[in-house]
């Protein structure tokens, strides 16, 4: 599945990445931050250190949802007042790009859903409901996040960025939906809370007494 | 997974200590927590800050909580080990009186934060919904739906936090409070929390003592449980639906066994014959039927009588008797038949049929001995006697419904008892009977 894909401008190290659509990746050994031109690879940035982190995940970590196993293989780190969160870019078995947020170890799996009338930023309150694709989603929080960094392969361009205006929203029947508003057209996803243990996860981080 | 990049560190419990007193701080949750509360002089401090920054301090010299199950306590909750991180007390006050109950904030660090709450000795597993609960509307009291399950409304209270230890994945402070709304359908509850214009929604479900203290292999015994709580599942709602289910088991029964019984009943006519009275022929009227023959094991014999009485009545001496042993069962019966007009319209009393049982005929050959009386004067009554064996008696069953329904009702009216209770705490008191709302 890994696929050799040239070499780090920086620092000359070779660059693998496991999903033929990366747009973006970092260098595991020099942290520089890069996006995939025409022919080869752009340094656009440096990832300083991420904060740390207590997700159970990290990158290689796999597991299945709705009986399709992914790859965990990129992740945005976003801190907010509750500490950070992860959204980790998880790659499905079938080639599609999906996310996995980790927020105090609550799990949810989103999708990006294009198309689809976004509300404009700014005018929103907690409660007040939104219909996509037949299901009303009422926004639970309005999250103003502070990037912190990126680690791994990403579907778009994604660095230094400043405060990301997040808005949640939830059905009642587990629905999730979030819009992110860090770019001129926001970007709204679609997808479902999760249980830990219904994702099957591998290869997960191990922590200091416990097993 | 050959190349990846080399996973970060192996997240560690972090020993630090507290910046107020110096005392020894232990971060048990892997920086998922955002406050930690010193256990020595209550410090809350900003468990995000590398330097646990002093975010307040509250006295608790004079009113001491210690929480029944100790921090860094490890225990088995459905399946997952958890460890016990931190602990409150939250308090409301109803009419002015305060009462309080005990969250303790476990921690896996997979599965995240999975809460206990305790109140007189009543347990509850709580955690955080995934779905948000659909509020029916216009509905009074008012109800919340999750999962096909319909919650009713039980209490709506301020709750102010009073006393805090460890750690808290919030923003925590003494002093603060929320808006709590708890809606049951035992043995759970869904709670929501309203801070601003925030509602977090959890579930709770109904533990005992005794299972939180095998939960996390805790010495000794649990507080005693007192007084009925919100959601604590009925002792017996579960057996009175049981002891319904039994008794329309029983019923299904006794009905087939009717029927069955009415069906494999012999009924058989073991006699049957026609007579004529004359009430106006002088004479001995009595007489006695041929021998016939009554078999099978001791039980019943219907004796009919039917008759073309009309506007008149007969009455008949009966004596079943045995024709070997000599043994004689007495008995009359009276017929009567009136009918007419009035000025209500038509009536009448009283048939010209009749029907008794003689219970306990033991087999064998038997003759009726018949003496008819009647008014002189009216003449020829003609009338068919005929005689059956084995005949169902219904009445039995009604006395075993009856003793079947007893127990049903018994235990369902304590059941409305604990019902009564349950409710008698909440913001929707049962009304007794004679008050007006």
């Amino acid at each position: 599945m890994t696929q050799p894909a040239g070499t780090c401008p920086n620092c000359g190290a070779k660059i693998v990445f496991r999903w033929s659509s990366s747009v973006q990746t970092t260098c595991e050994y020099c942290k520089s931050i890069l996006v995939r031109t025409d022919l080869d690879w752009q340094k656009v940035g440096q990832v300083a250190d991420l904060p740390p982190n207590s997700s159970p995940i990290q990158l290689g970590t796999e597991g299945s949802y709705n009986h399709k196993a992914f790859t965990v293989i990129g992740r945005i780190v976003y801190e907010y007042e509750q500490g950070n969160w992860n959204e980790w870019h998880i790659v499905m078995n079938d080639g599609t790009s999906a996310w996995l947020s980790d927020a105090q170890d609550e799990y949810a799996v989103s999708f990006a859903a294009p198309g689809r009338h976004i509300p404009e930023a700014g005018n929103f309150q907690v409660g007040e409901p939104f219909v996509w694709d037949n299901i009303t989603y009422l926004v639970s929080a309005i999250t103003t996040a502070h990037y912190r960094g990126v680690e791994g392969e990403l579907p778009f361009q994604y660095w230094d960025k400043g405060d990301v205006t997040f808005v949640d929203l939830r059905s009642e029947s587990g629905d999730f939906a979030t819009i992110d508003y860090s770019e001129t057209t926001p970007a709204l996803y679609l997808g479902e809370m999760v249980e830990f243990d219904s994702l099957a996860l591998k290869n997960l981080r191990t922590f200091e007494g416990w097993s | 997974m050959s190349a990846g990049p080399m996973p970060p560190n192996r997240p560690q419990v972090k020993a630090l200590n507290c910046p107020h007193c110096g005392a020894a701080l232990t971060l048990r949750s892997f920086g998922n927590a955002v406050t930690v509360v010193c256990e020595s002089c209550h410090s809350i401090l900003d468990a995000k800050d590398p330097n646990l920054q002093v975010l307040q301090r509250f006295q608790a010299a004079t009113d001491p909580e210690k929480p029944l199950i100790p921090l860094g306590t490890r225990g088995k909750i459905r399946g997952t080990e958890y460890e016990v991180i931190g602990f409150e007390r939250r308090t409301i006050h109803v009419d002015g009186v305060p009462y309080s109950w005990h969250e303790y904030v476990l921690f896996n660090p997979y599965k995240g934060f999975r809460y206990l709450t305790e109140y007189n000795g009543h347990w509850n597993d709580a955690s955080v919904l995934k779905a948000l609960p659909e509020i029916l509307p216009y509905a009074s009291p008012p109800k919340v739906k999750y999962l096909g399950e319909t919650y009713r409304h039980f209490q709506t209270a301020k709750a102010g936090t009073s006393f805090v230890l460890g750690e808290f994945p919030w923003q925590v402070r003494v002093g603060e409070s929320a808006e709590v709304t708890d809606y049951v359908s035992p043995p759970r509850v869904i709670s929501s929390e309203q801070t601003g214009n925030e509602v977090a929604w959890s579930m709770g479900e109904y533990m005992s003592g005794k299972d939180v203290w095998k939960a996390f292999s805790l010495p000794g015994d649990p507080p005693e449980a007192t007084g009925v709580y919100e959601n604590q599942p009925s002792p017996l709602s579960a057996d009175t639906k049981n002891i319904w289910v039994v008794f329309a088991a029983f019923l299904v029964l006794l009905v087939m066994m009717m029927i069955g019984f009415d069906m494999s009943s012999n009924k058989a006519e073991v006699f049957t014959g026609y007579y004529k009275y004359d009430s106006n022929q002088r004479g001995e009227a009595s007489f006695v039927t041929d021998e016939f023959e009554i078999r099978g094991h001791t039980s019943n014999v219907e004796v009919d009588t039917s008759t073309d009485l009309n506007n008149r009545w007969i009455y008949l001496n009966y004596a079943l008797i045995n024709g070997e042993t000599g043994q004689a069962f007495d008995f009359g019966r009276e017929v009567s038949y009136y009918h007419g007009y009035d000025s209500d319209g038509s009536w009448s009393e009283g048939s010209a049929n009749d029907s008794v049982a003689v219970p306990k005929v033991p087999p064998g050959r038997y003759y009726l001995r018949v003496e008819p009386e009647g008014d002189p004067g009216y003449g020829v009554t003609y009338y068919t006697i005929s005689i059956k064996r084995d005949v169902p008696q219904n009445s039995w069953y009604g006395i075993a419904l009856g003793a079947l329904l007893l127990p049903a009702i018994l235990l369902t009216w304590r059941t409305l008892s604990f019902e009564h209770l349950r409710w008698a705490e909440s913001d929707h008191p049962p009304i007794r009977i004679g008050d007006s709302e």
